[in-house]
């Protein structure tokens, strides 16, 4: 029953979907305090070389290591989101080129692989891996089982965050001010609420989901590193914060989507299906392109809840 | 809480700054770059000696540099011509690809016209295909709004799919025939090599002369014609552009289509100048045109210099090339060029902006 193609797809769907996840889930704090981080991509394979010299360096019992090697991708994650942050916040630079910028900076031919290199990540392979939980001994339970009770801790982890993270935006006093800043800097500011840090704490925080994201590649889908191994992964993550207006209930929905996309070339490789891998390779990059037309030409005119001020940096009228 | 410094808008911007603000940044990232080797435990005075021995001194290593740089000087232009119309196109990697599919199918098919003529229906071949590539991008962003920065990207990873499909997993044209059980990449015929000129013992790919005249064409269509004045109008203010009845829609479809065929171009140009065959691995490790961004952002956008620019990125690119190993890795080269691009990012604000002291706001420090 449980290796029916329809819920091994399904499974696989939240495996994948998981890392789009947390990198989407950054996008929409990043982007609900008015500031667009386009270095997603980067910060993921940073988060994702440091999640593996951490699973290679850190002792002590295989939860402690792998609980680590998060925490360290997380913490690098934030710590390349902080330069962002100093760009597009202190400096007020263009958003977009600063975020290009830490993409290449970071990227597949860029600092993650050179610390892969230089440190010897590259060189011997992941020993630990995140792996998955039989929850309460449910994992065998019919249809339900592989779904629900056989995902990895980092999954269950985006559960609870996406449920946090609605809270956190639309019920909470932080949120509502988060919100304001991204709407309208200058009534925020007015307020006294104080913009650059609201921005400065969920840029970093952005980042650090991002790395978590990012530590799902390289000790959980391949589980090794590999350059440039998130393939477009921190892109499709900050289309998918526009298909999710900006909120982390469908984002989540839209990250399984994409994460059965990306399933679907290794799933039916293992059925031994015969289509075109290259055809299933390029259909998450193909969808995402359909997807962002269809949402904004549905929506142009109502966009659903783009921050106003996204993209713009805040300056305070002097005198 | 107060900053300690702050910026103050310049309210007029001296020319020399055009010229200087990039060369510091250029030291800044240098700096920057010897911290990220020091951290690493490098001796960056070392590196940085090998990069230049191996990029720049020399007439042999310049000549494999200009040829490292011609594609980058294409995919320079490829960003400048749209980032100057605020059009994010990030897809110069995707349009260099479809560039090196049009010229390889030119270069394999016509086995019997000569050279001049070919370098031309190759140059053509790679501009179009590159151009109506980026134009979808363009007509996407034109009728329905759709965020360029992304599309292009996605574009990117089909057409890198694309070529990878044609050459490794399957029997497409651009697959050698006599290659059998290890696909290897079909070569152009000999008569569609393209020349390399020898000008005091260094080899001036004839590919390089043309992105100089791109350069100086680009240069006097955005700043002498009435396309480029519109142009000029829409990227600094969309809404007085339609007030002024130029036709938005249009103009970003055009601009998107010329940024693609420059990057078309640096394809055909890798091509029919370097390596002969289109090769899906190789263009998706040199990077060309995210290297074009660096490229852009340095020049300022000013498309000439852009050309010359991408002389620096390319004895870049040749020295870690040529360095490669296992104590010079290659993710060392796209850091040096990320760390760059930042500094040039961050330069921009000194050219708009003076930075004074907070504390003492009757002492002015010049930036």
């Amino acid at each position: 029953m449980n290796s029916n193609l329809f819920i091994i797809i399904i499974s696989s769907a939240i495996f994948y979907g998981t890392p789009l996840f947390f990198a989407a889930l950054g996008g929409i704090l990043t982007e609900r305090g008015g500031v667009l981080n386009l270095g997603v991509e980067g910060t993921m394979l940073i988060g994702a070389v440091a999640g593996a010299w951490g699973s290679q360096h850190v002792g002590g019992s295989s939860w402690m290591t792998i609980t680590m090697a998060i925490v360290i991708g997380m913490l690098a994650g934030g710590l390349v989101s902080t330069l962002l942050a100093f760009l597009c916040i202190t400096l007020k630079v263009n958003q977009t080129v600063a975020g290009l910028a830490i993409t290449i900076f970071a990227g597949t031919v860029g600092l993650s692989s050179y610390f892969a290199k230089t440190w010897g990540v590259s060189e011997s392979p992941v020993t630990r891996q995140i792996r998955k939980l039989d929850v309460l001994g449910l994992a065998d339970t019919p249809i339900l089982g592989p779904i629900f009770f056989n995902q990895n801790i980092l999954t269950y982890l985006s559960w609870i965050l996406c449920v946090a993270s609605s809270i956190y935006l639309f019920r909470s006093r932080f949120g509502l001010h988060l919100r304001a800043v991204g709407e309208s800097p200058a009534t925020a500011d007015a307020m006294g609420i104080n913009v650059t840090r609201y921005r400065y704490l969920h840029t970093i925080f952005g980042g650090a989901l991002a790395g978590a994201g990012g530590v799902f590649y390289s000790l959980a889908i391949v589980p090794n590193w590999v350059d440039g191994m998130t393939a477009g992964a921190g892109w499709i993550a900050i289309a998918l914060v526009i298909f999710g207006f900006w909120r982390p209930g469908l984002t989540l929905v839209g990250a399984y989507l994409f994460g059965a996309l990306q399933s679907l070339s290794s799933t039916l490789k293992a059925r031994n299906v015969s289509i075109s891998g290259d055809l299933l390779n390029a259909l998450p990059f193909f969808m995402t392109i359909v997807v962002l037309v269809l949402v904004s030409s549905r929506f142009a005119h109502r966009r659903l809840g783009a921050p106003a001020a996204l993209g713009v940096p805040y300056e305070r009228e002097e005198r | 809480m107060r900053s300690p410094l702050r910026l103050e808008r310049r309210l007029e911007q001296p020319k020399r700054l055009n010229w200087v603000i990039p060369l510091i940044s250029l030291v800044a990232a240098l700096i920057l770059g010897a911290i990220v080797l020091w951290v690493t435990g490098k001796n960056p005075f070392e590196v940085y000696q090998r990069i230049f021995e191996r990029g720049f001194a020399g007439r042999r290593v310049f000549s494999d540099s200009l040829v490292s740089a011609t594609p980058l000087a294409f995919t320079g232009l490829c960003a400048a011509v749209a980032f100057r119309m605020g059009l994010i196109n990030v897809g110069g990697e995707g349009q260099l690809y479809m560039g090196s599919l049009a010229a390889t199918w030119v270069g394999i098919t016509f086995d019997n016209i000569p050279t001049g003529l070919m370098i031309v229906l190759m140059a053509v071949a790679g501009m179009s295909c590159g151009g109506l590539y980026a134009g979808i991008v363009g007509l996407l962003r034109a009728r329905f709004g759709t965020n360029e920065i992304i599309t292009s990207l996605m574009m990117n990873y089909l057409a890198a799919i694309l070529l990878t499909y044609l050459v490794y997993n399957s029997f497409s044209y651009w697959r050698d025939p006599v290659s059998g059980n290890f696909p290897s990449p079909r070569a152009i015929t000999q008569r569609a090599e393209w020349n390399t000129f020898a000008i005091f013992e260094i080899g001036l790919p004839i590919a390089f002369l043309m992105a100089i005249a791109m350069g100086f064409i680009i240069w006097f269509i955005y700043k002498r014609t009435r396309f480029g004045f519109e142009v000029g109008v829409i990227a600094d203010s969309p809404k007085a552009a339609r007030y002024a009845g130029i036709r938005t829609s249009s103009t970003i479809v055009l601009v998107m289509g010329l940024s693609g065929a420059m990057a078309g171009l640096g394809g055909a140009a890798d091509v029919g100048n370097f390596r002969r065959y289109m090769d899906p691995k190789g263009l998706e490790l040199s990077g060309y045109g995210y290297t074009g961004i660096v490229v852009a952002a340095l020049a300022r956008l000013n498309p000439i210099a852009s050309v010359f620019v991408a002389l620096l990125m390319g004895g870049l690119n040749n020295a870690g090339y040529s360095l490669r190993g296992p104590d010079f890795p290659s993710g060392l080269v796209g850091t040096l060029q990320g760390l760059i691009l930042f500094s040039a990012v961050a330069g921009e604000i000194l050219i708009k902006y003076r930075v004074k002291s907070n504390s003492r706001p009757s002492e002015a420090v010049a930036a």
